[in-house]
């Protein structure tokens, strides 16, 4: 039953990162592209946690949470820079 | 292996079977509000939040099919780290959109927000110190 | 420079969290590891200072139990309706910015709420005034009076669960009379 569901899951993850990635491709402004690779960093830990629920292992745990706070570093990174610069083209 | 042993085992990958695919239709249903969803804040509502109940039941199918009382901690360590990081980053990525106008006022039935930021940019042209205008520490 | 000193009292979340993490991290719950985790943590938390969080020393497991349990239902709920959303209504859907000013001023309180709120998906906050603690939240689906109104109370009773659990005596007492008026 394992071997259905990492087909059907693995279907799905497969859908959702071609729509991550035409949003990449796709979105209007930088910050939509952010969100977009967030999401798909999201998906990838996703895929981590069935490989490991269906292997019944547990060595991605740790590089799911490394994973999590790189995408969280980036986008705030990001989000910051992009209000900044604004702001300062704002006022000069 | 006594069959009753058997049937428990036999619900709990039932279970955990459908909380993966559960969990895996959550990672879908953020793409197809990332592709739908008509600009960036409400594209963030789908990106961040289903992700949330998506580790979750990932994470608790993990725990289901590994039987051991001690990952349970680690799983819960992993999904607080979650729950603490994304709403930062929402707010971040939100908070820049708002300021630098990336949303369209045509989908806002009310913004109870615009009058406050007008109020302050007015006083802010107004003062020409500008730490009096920008009201209280919001810029840290 | 001086520092404030921080109380240990203060200081024992932070290094309960700390200390569970270690754990976590080794999968290995042991006394041997907890000690010397606790001896880590506490090395950790006076090299690398954090400005003390104001902690109003109540925590109130009777509430925090099934506020968790009713946050996670919520949860459920809220993702399918933003499943639903972004399949069906998608490109056509209305959402507003609201204002809701909060009760407590104490950051930790602001800034659980805030976390509460945007987790639960169809809000998210857009906007903090610390001066005056009114979060501005960016709704999604929320197009008439009624909605924002909706939106307004369930942001009030949400911080008012948190409050029961780990808010000031202050704040519970005006909880209270509010709940009994």
């Amino acid at each position: 039953m394992m071997q259905t569901v990492l087909a059907v899951t693995a279907v799905i993850l497969s859908l959702a990162a071609a729509g991550a990635i035409i949003r990449i491709s796709r979105g209007p402004s930088l910050l939509d592209r952010v969100l977009a690779s967030d999401v798909l960093l999201a998906i990838l830990g996703a895929a981590l946690c069935i490989d490991m629920a269906v292997n019944r292992h547990l060595n991605n745990l740790m590089l799911l949470v490394a994973l999590s706070i790189v995408g969280f570093i980036g986008s705030v990174t990001v989000a910051r820079f992009v209000a900044d610069r604004r702001e300062q083209a704002n006022e000069s | 292996m006594n069959p009753e042993a058997s049937v428990v085992d036999n619900v709990i990958d039932t279970v955990s079977a459908v909380f993966l695919v559960v969990g895996a239709l959550m990672s879908l249903a953020a793409a197809v509000g990332l592709l739908r969803f008509p600009d960036l804040l409400s594209r963030m509502h789908a990106a961040t939040k289903p992700q949330v109940l998506g580790l979750f039941l990932l994470l608790a199918a993990i725990g289901l099919q590994m039987r051991t009382w001690w990952v349970w901690p680690a799983l819960l360590v992993a999904w607080i780290f979650q729950l603490l990081t994304v709403p930062v980053s929402a707010h971040m990525v939100g908070r820049a959109g708002y300021r630098t106008k990336h949303l369209h006022r045509e989908l806002l039935s009310s913004d109870e927000l615009d009058a406050v930021v007008q109020k302050a940019a007015q006083s802010a042209r107004d003062d020409s110190s500008r730490d009096e205008a920008d009201d209280g520490g919001r810029r840290d | 420079m001086s520092r404030r000193r921080i109380s240990l009292r203060q200081e024992l979340p932070l290094l309960v969290w700390l200390v569970i993490v270690w754990g976590a991290l080794w999968q290995d719950f042991s006394p041997g590891s907890l000690l010397f985790g606790a001896l880590l943590a506490v090395l950790v938390a006076r090299m690398f200072y954090l400005p003390p969080v104001e902690v109003s020393g109540r925590f109130n497991i009777l509430h925090a139990v099934p506020f968790a349990l009713r946050f996670l239902g919520r949860v459920a709920a809220a993702s399918v309706e933003v499943m639903y959303l972004a399949a069906v209504r998608g490109p056509r859907v209305i959402s507003s910015v609201v204002a809701v000013p909060l009760r407590s001023h104490q950051d930790l309180m602001v800034t659980a709420t805030g976390h509460v709120i945007s987790l639960i998906p169809g809000s998210l906050v857009v906007e903090v005034d610390r001066s005056t603690s009114t979060l501005y939240l960016h709704g999604l689906n929320v197009s008439s009076p009624e909605e924002v109104e909706n939106l307004r109370r369930e942001v009030r009773s949400i911080e008012a669960g948190l409050i029961r659990i780990m808010g000031s005596r202050e704040e519970l007492e005006a909880i209270r009379q509010e709940a009994a008026a």
